[in-house]
């Protein structure tokens, strides 16, 4: 592998509340290109973790370095300026707009247009904004209102919004959440072709463990707040300690699959 | 010392009163997610139903009896009110639930006028509380001392009934999370009934027990209803001890406030509640609020510039505007003034609601301000008028740019209630500091140079001047700045996620509102020749958020049509009829109730139906309403 300074260094994360230890000195790294899932069972820390990465939650310890940056306590606005994107659990659109003009308004955003008060935002990025359409299959889509869309729709939307600021990083808290099956792996392919193609590092947590384990390079596995395996999809799958915490799902996961293999 | 030691006392007792209205409204609040601004209508309710009973019944029990019963009376009048009214607004968005409690408000005032009479009436001083008690050679009421000693007595057997009792804990959950309280199979409709009685009891029980102590009028409600939104803000809406602790707090403040800025003490509740917002933005003893509901904005309708065709017909529409001076008369172009200056101000708040989604309900200020700072340029620097014109509506820029940095920091009910109290204050200052503005007398001979004396130039300026704001504020809205504003309205946590900084977005809108809305003021003083309180009062920031939802709160520019005929169909009822209050607090409620969508909002639906390709869309907005949270 390359020498390269990793993406995303996170080093000894941690946040409680009140006596809960919600996260205990995480440590992890990211590198470009890379698909990296966070696992754990409910209540793990996943989503601790997450609002941390991108500055809506301030750890008590820890750092977070994202290209050379230290990025704890910037707010999550001067983290994307960073090129962070990220997608949310339940969707988070803007709902009186056009699918295009949700697009165009991260555009805007990213051109620092913001306090524009006398342009047209109609005609503003028009192709870029249909350009990061197609890349997701929305194009079709882009003069639909956005309260209209179907759910996976939005999912794809949001895809389309996070990739506006060409982001090095990808944050996107359960991907596939309320999807149907087939299109979460629809979803999870486009983006790791996307991310393959330009070289983004993704992370993403997931309680889908087919998602995982088809798409993620390497696998973290936090349990009470504390990490306790990291590794590529054949050795989480083989840590015993995983299995005995993680019992559910890795099992089915695992029965499953022996079915597929003896069929 | 003992000078203030008295005053301290006479502190405490004034907060005896606020603290009942105040707690009355959190627990409300807390419960229904309304915050009823009829409350102070319940108030003033109280205290004229106990004048009148302890008037007719004499003696001491006639005198508590009649307390007490007077509040059960308004209690029950509430529980009308709430079974009639609220239950088919509970899922309205906020703002409309604001106004029509607020359209409430409003006939209240006409219907106690109508009963009771325009005169102050002075109460029966409280028996065996009729004498004063030294204190030092410092004279201290002995009522004074009844009602600092019933505060915490009320608060603490609202404490009993809400941990001790089933009904309370019940209140409690509901509080934490109504749909689970349903699901439980708690009848929620009996427990909101019952909650808003309890909370209307408070209100009316403070209101009665103010009668020995201060006149009883029809202007009380208006009065005690900003005090009590103040405490809420400082003290958390939703907690009874932050009531009990602000309600003290902005009492001593005022008692104290008078000995140190006799005229304008009000600062100093202004300053506290600054920094109060500053460091704990949800109050005291609050809760931050979950992510808050959405105020106007229902529509999935993605907003459209103006075709070709709808941009000629306003050209025309404009055309014929201005031939007006052709066939009509002085007093019709008078009123065509009027319209016009009303047009510009609905307009502004039109932006700061609908684009925005900000619902200020003291947005008056910042017309008043523009009025004002006229005003003192015509008046004391003597600049001419189109100088003043100009430079006077900074006034109303420098009054949005103050306050509205501190009301962006809050959103929904928040916000609407600060912007109130902001409102109220800058009257205040208006009305006590006589030395500058005049006071009550207002400034007058503000007359327009020769060049716009005349009633047709002036018409001209006027609707120049408003054709001109409405079509700038439609360019921001489709601009970018203008779809961050909307963005930040939508989905703060989106916004916030693509790099918008919401609160500057919001802050740079409120001002470019405050200063549109300042110059309709500007050219309102002209038009009166003089300035006076009224213009930054509350009635007039309610004609302006009635003149919006009337538009069409999901529209465009829906804000044009409803100033034109609200203006128009106030001046007429003005002429028409003496219960005017009754009138439009009647039509408030109505138009709340039965037609949420406004006269633009309305024919965009029908135009949208008749479209084949589009009756899905209609069949979504129309349906909106009930389900917006």
């Amino acid at each position: 592998m390359s020498m390269a300074p990793p993406l995303l260094k996170v080093e000894g994360l941690s946040k409680s509340y009140g006596g809960v230890h919600a996260v205990r000195s995480v440590s992890f790294e990211l590198r470009a290109g890379e698909i990296l899932a966070l696992i754990g069972p409910n209540g793990a820390g996943k989503s601790t973790c997450f609002d941390m990465l991108n500055g809506q939650n301030t750890p008590d310890s820890g750092r977070i370095t994202l290209l050379g940056v230290e990025t704890v306590g910037r707010k999550p606005r001067a983290v994307w300026r960073l090129g962070v994107g990220r997608t949310f659990q339940i969707t988070a659109t803007f709902p009186t707009m056009t699918v295009r003009e949700n697009v165009q308004v991260a555009l805007v955003s990213y051109g620092r247009q913001l306090f524009n008060i006398w342009g047209s935002t109609a005609s503003y990025a028009r192709e870029e904004a249909g350009r990061l359409l197609d890349l997701v299959g929305m194009g079709a889509y882009a003069e639909r209102p956005c309260g209209e869309l179907a759910y996976g729709d939005l999912k794809r939307l949001e895809l389309a919004i996070a990739l506006a600021n060409q982001p090095k990083l990808l944050l996107m808290d359960e991907p596939t959440a309320g999807m149907a099956p087939r299109e979460r792996i629809e979803l999870m392919r486009l983006t790791a072709r996307i991310a393959r193609e330009q070289s983004i590092g993704v992370l993403f947590t997931e309680h889908d463990m087919d998602v995982v384990f088809e798409h993620a390079d390497r696998i973290l596995v936090l349990n009470r707040g504390s990490l306790i395996a990291e590794g590529s999809p054949a050795e989480v799958r083989g840590n015993p300690q995983v299995r005995a915490i993680y019992l559910g799902e890795g099992l089915v996961y695992d029965a499953r699959h022996r079915e597929g293999a003896g069929a | 010392m003992a000078f203030y030691f008295v005053q301290f006392l006479t502190g405490l007792a004034s907060a005896a009163s606020l603290f009942l209205v105040a707690s009355g409204l959190s627990i409300i609040f807390g419960v229904t997610r309304i915050v009823n601004f009829a409350h102070g209508a319940f108030y003033m309710l109280g205290a004229y139903v106990a004048f009148t009973l302890t008037e007719r019944f004499s003696g001491a029990f006639g005198f508590w009896g009649g307390i007490v019963v007077a509040a059960l009376v308004v209690a029950v009048v509430g529980v009308l009110v709430e079974m009639v009214l609220l239950r088919r607004i509970y899922h309205a968005p906020e703002l409309f639930q604001l106004l029509a409690t607020f359209g409430l408000t409003l006939m209240v005032q006409d219907i106690v006028v109508l009963i009771w009479g325009p005169d102050d009436l002075l109460g029966r001083r409280a028996p065996g509380f009729k004498g004063a008690v030294e204190f030092f050679g410092q004279n201290i009421p002995s009522y004074d001392l009844f009602l600092i000693a019933l505060s915490p007595v009320v608060l603490g057997g609202l404490w009993l009934l809400f941990q001790r009792t089933r009904w309370g804990i019940l209140v409690r959950a509901a509080t934490q999370d109504r749909d689970m309280v349903a699901a439980l199979g708690v009848n929620q409709k009996w427990l909101f009934t019952s909650v808003f009685a309890l909370g209307v009891f408070l209100a009316a029980l403070g209101g009665a027990l103010q009668i020995p102590r201060d006149a009883v009028h029809h202007a009380l409600d208006l009065r005690i209803i900003v005090d009590v939104f103040v405490v809420v803000v400082i003290g958390g809406l939703g907690s009874i001890i932050g009531a009990f602790v602000a309600a003290v707090l902005v009492s001593e403040l005022n008692a104290f406030g008078i000995l140190i800025f006799p005229k304008i003490s009000i600062i100093l509740v202004f300053l506290v509640m600054a920094v109060v917002l500053i460091v704990r933005p949800w109050g005291l003893f609050g809760r931050p609020e979950a992510a808050a509901r959405r105020t106007p904005g229902l529509t999935v309708n993605p907003w459209r510039p103006l075709t070709s065709g709808e941009r000629m017909l306003s050209l025309g529409a404009l055309a014929v505007a201005a031939m007006l001076p052709l066939f009509a008369g002085n007093y019709a172009l008078t009123v065509g003034s009027e319209i016009a200056i009303f047009v510009i101000f609905a307009a502004s708040l039109h932006f700061l609601m609908s684009v925005g989604g900000l619902a200020s309900f003291g947005h008056a200020a910042y017309f008043g301000l523009g009025a004002y700072g006229v005003a003192f340029l015509a008046k004391a620097a003597g600049l001419p008028m189109i100088v003043s014109l100009l430079l006077g509506p900074l006034l109303g820029l420098l009054g949005a740019a103050v306050f509205g940095f501190f009301a962006v920091q809050l959103s929904g009910v928040y916000f609407a209630m600060l912007t109130l109290a902001f409102a109220q204050i800058v009257w205040s200052i208006a009305f006590q500091w006589v030395a500058v503005t005049g006071g009550d007398n207002g400034i007058l001979g503000v007359w327009p140079d020769k060049w716009a004396a005349g009633p047709a130039s002036f018409y001209w300026l006027s609707l120049g001047v408003a054709a001109l704001a409405v079509t700038v504020l439609r360019i921001i809205v489709f601009s970018p700045f203008g779809f961050a504003l909307r963005a930040t309205r939508d989905s703060p946590l989106r916004s916030e996620a693509i790099g918008i900084n919401g609160k500057r977005v919001q802050w740079t809108a409120f001002v470019i509102s405050g200063t549109v809305a300042g110059i309709g003021g500007a050219l309102f003083a002209y038009l009166k020749g003089s300035v006076f309180p009224d213009s930054l009062g509350i009635s007039l920031s309610v004609d302006a958020l009635v003149m919006v939802l009337l538009g069409g709160v999901e529209t465009v520019s829906g804000a044009v049509i409803g100033a034109i005929v609200f203006k128009a169909a106030n001046i007429w009822l003005v002429s028409q009829t003496d219960l005017s209050k009754l009138v439009l607090g009647g039509f408030i409620v109505l138009m709340v109730v039965a037609f949420p969508k406004g006269i633009v909002g309305t024919l965009e639906a029908i135009r949208n139906r008749w479209r084949p390709s589009e009756t899905k869309k209609s069949a979504l907005a129309t349906s909106r309403v009930e389900v917006a949270e």
